[in-house]
């Protein structure tokens, strides 16, 4: 009976989309119903076969290639084990709430039957990468999570900034799969087989393996892979942009979907991955968290801030699936993945809530005072926050704790790098907190807002519960057993559970703690009450480079237009001089040259030709007497 | 003096060469066709003596059909080139240019 669900996950989103699309395009009700329905049954199922505990793959043939010694055998198949059931139930959980939240706040958009379509879409491909059992499915579902992204980015095409920031998000990842797909290449061709269950066994059989050289520079690739989807430096610049999409295609491509994708993969593969590979892995996670946190403190844009922090703190579950070592347990990663898509979501649906209430005002020096306008909006907006920065017992602090104790046992100079985020964290949610909805009214506009309706603050409500106390529900051990390592003991009881993370790494705990109030302390003096923002006076230069991203998009787009300004140089000079001179023109010339010549002879004299006619037979006979 | 197969042979020879010296220089196309014939006799000579000094008949044969074929080519040739006169008001080559590129 459990055999059909996962196919039944899987596909009714699917269903939805294709049913949106060929009939319900026109219907606002029947498509968000078809939509939502969908993924909310795909939880109800994934909730089903988390209770059962099913364990397995159910896999058919889709390509079979033999060739007498030599055989490729491509399956489509589910896998389930602790890391896609709980991912399952991220994805759909996360994507239930995320689902209903979009049917309030694209109530009045007239293209809400492609956007439900966009988003059932979305969820399909998400759901094929969590449950795919080899290499080319996961890469096949990859692209179709950049399809739906660019659909969805740009679902406001109309305003080229949305038109651009999509085809910006899909070429970035395109760069990345690139990588991937060579990658998948490489290890198929060394090891012969895609399928993340072989390759395990082959690993686990042959631990030389993972010295190969080969295997290495696959490691390197499939990263490129999950650097592009994950947004992780110097492939991040998409990201920020994906903002211009409706602000539920934010939280879902931000919390549960997409970024999650590069560092679920990357937990998925994690058995292939070499040590060099690893230590690179762990520095790209950790430059992209201190940078993106630093680019966050200057943002203004409640979205841009909520973007940059998501960054931040991908760079976070990136490098903790770096520092976890060969064959170790990258399962804190996966765990601040599953808290980070609870408090992140909840973010990107409480700034809908204050956009839809101020009338699509995104600037937080524009706000204020919305505590007292917004209450369920705000308070859930806290628990997120607190949750973020990693306030105990919010979620976010277990899930950060075990990635500044993974850091502290491997890597002291990761570790100072982790606190330090952790302290920027707080430093620019808090800020975001004191200007956005405390302090004063910094424009008319908060005076008109209010309170967001039911669909919209029910979903907060229902996200803020895990965001705070997701920490107690053991996600972690849940995780870690699919790495097959022993963890410790559970601690029992609530308050031994808060009590654990201090008592097992107090390094880390405190450390992380302390970050946390030095950052709240100094986002209290800077930003408390304030109408403006203190920190460009202070800074000077250094503000205007955190605001501008550190110029990134702008080498890029110098970069990219000389490159491609040298490649048109050169493709005119090959088109102009070489095919159209030399062959084109050459060819032309050269017959129209002989033809010219040839004419001469034709005199239409008789006798010429007959005198011609007589010295080809004389030098012909010539020809025979002298052989 | 003996005479042999090389004499007819060259009689033959150069009968052929003053021939294809009349085709290739004469502009008077009646000239030029006599010039042919007489190219098309040098062969039937050289035909006939082959045939008499290897005692067969095959080169008569040949010869025959020749002059049939020569017969039959004069009348259609003759018919042209008078037919040709009467549209041109010459027999004269350089004055047949209209093909000439």
């Amino acid at each position: 009976m459990t055999g059909i669900f996962p196919w039944l996950i899987l596909f009714l989103p699917l269903l939805a989309a294709a049913g949106i699309t060929l009939f319900a395009l026109d219907h606002r009700a029947v498509s968000a119903r078809l939509s939502i329905g969908a993924v909310v049954i795909s939880f109800a199922l994934s909730v089903a076969l988390f209770v059962h505990g099913t364990r397995g793959e159910t896999r058919f043939n889709w390509i079979s290639l033999s060739d007498g010694a030599a055989s490729w055998i491509v399956d489509i198949g589910l896998r389930l084990d602790p890391l896609s059931l709980m991912m399952l139930l991220v994805v759909t959980g996360v994507g239930s709430a995320i689902h209903i939240y979009s049917y309030g706040y694209m109530h009045d958009d007239p293209g809400v039957g492609r956007y439900f379509a966009g988003l059932s879409l979305f969820t399909f491909s998400m759901l094929g990468i969590v449950l795919a059992t080899n290499f080319l499915m996961l890469f096949i579902f990859w692209e179709l999570v950049g399809v739906s992204s660019w659909l969805l980015i740009g679902f406001w095409f109309e305003r080229p900034a949305a038109a651009d920031a999509a085809k910006k998000a899909f070429l970035t990842n395109r760069v990345g799969d690139f990588g991937f797909l060579l990658g998948i290449i490489l290890v198929w061709a060394v090891l012969g087989t895609m399928d993340f269950g072989q390759l395990q066994k082959m690993m686990a059989a042959n631990p030389a393996l993972i010295g190969n050289s080969t295997i290495g520079i696959a490691g390197f690739l499939i990263f490129c892979g999950a650097a592009g989807k994950s947004a992780q430096f110097p492939l991040h610049v998409w990201l920020p942009d994906a903002m211009e999409g409706p602000t539920p295609v934010s939280a879902l491509i931000h919390a549960a979907t997409m970024v999650a994708a590069g560092v679920y993969m990357l937990c998925r593969v994690h058995f292939m991955l070499a040590a060099d590979a690893l230590e690179f892995i762990a520095w790209i996670g950790g430059i992209t968290a201190l940078l993106a946190a630093l680019m966050a403190i200057q943002q203004n844009d409640i979205k841009r801030i909520l973007a940059y922090s998501t960054l931040s703190q991908l760079g976070y579950m990136v490098m903790t699936v770096g520092l976890s070592g060969v064959g170790g347990n990258p399962s804190a990663a996966m765990f601040h993945l599953t808290t980070h898509a609870f408090f992140k979501a909840l973010l990107f649906l409480g700034a809908g809530s204050v956009i839809l209430a101020l009338h699509h005002e995104q600037d937080i020096w524009k706000m204020g005072g919305l505590s007292k306008k917004m209450p369920v909006t705000f308070w859930t907006f806290m628990i997120a926050t607190l949750a973020l920065c990693g306030v105990p017992p919010f979620s976010g602090f277990f899930s950060k704790d075990e990635i500044l104790a993974t850091a502290q046992r491997t890597s002291p100079a990761l570790f100072a790098l982790g606190v330090a985020v952790a302290g920027l964290t707080t430093f620019y949610m808090f800020r975001l907190i004191f200007v956005a909805f405390t302090g004063p009214v910094k424009s008319q506009l908060p005076d008109h807002a209010h309170e967001s309706p039911a669909v919209i603050t029910l979903p907060l409500v229902a996200l803020a519960v895990p965001s705070l106390l997701a920490g107690f529900w053991g996600i972690d051990r849940f995780y870690a057993s699919q790495f097959g390592t022993g963890e410790a003991e559970a601690a029992t009881g609530w308050v031994a559970q808060l009590t654990a993370p201090f008592a097992h790494a107090p390094g880390a705990a405190f450390g992380g703690l302390a970050a946390v109030v030095i950052g709240f302390l100094a986002a209290f003096a800077l930003y408390w009450n304030k109408v403006q923002d203190p920190l460009p006076a202070m800074l000077g230069v250094v503000a205007r480079w955190l605001r501008d991203r550190f110029y990134f998009d702008e080498l890029y787009a110098k970069l990219i237009a000389a490159t491609q300004d040298a490649l048109a140089t050169l493709a005119d000079f090959v088109d102009r001089w070489l095919i159209a001179g030399l062959f084109v023109k050459g060819t032309h010339g050269s017959v129209e040259l002989t033809g010219r010549l040839l004419r001469l002879v034709q005199t239409g004299n008789l006798q010429t030709y007959s005198l011609m006619f007589v010295a080809g037979v004389a030098v012909l006979l010539l020809f025979m007497l002298i052989r | 003096m003996n005479v042999g197969l090389e004499h007819y042979l060259v009689v033959s020879a150069l009968l052929f060469a003053l021939g294809l010296l009349g085709v290739i220089v004469r502009r008077n196309l009646l000239v030029i066709y006599m010039s042919l014939e007489l190219m098309l006799n040098a062969a039937n000579l050289a035909l006939v003596a082959f045939s008499r000094f290897n005692h067969n008949l095959d080169g008569q044969v040949m010869v025959f059909f020749i002059i049939t074929v020569a017969a039959a080519e004069v009348a259609v040739g003759l018919a042209l080139i008078v037919a040709l006169y009467r549209k041109r008001e010459t027999a004269h080559v350089e004055d047949l240019t209209t093909m000439k590129f």
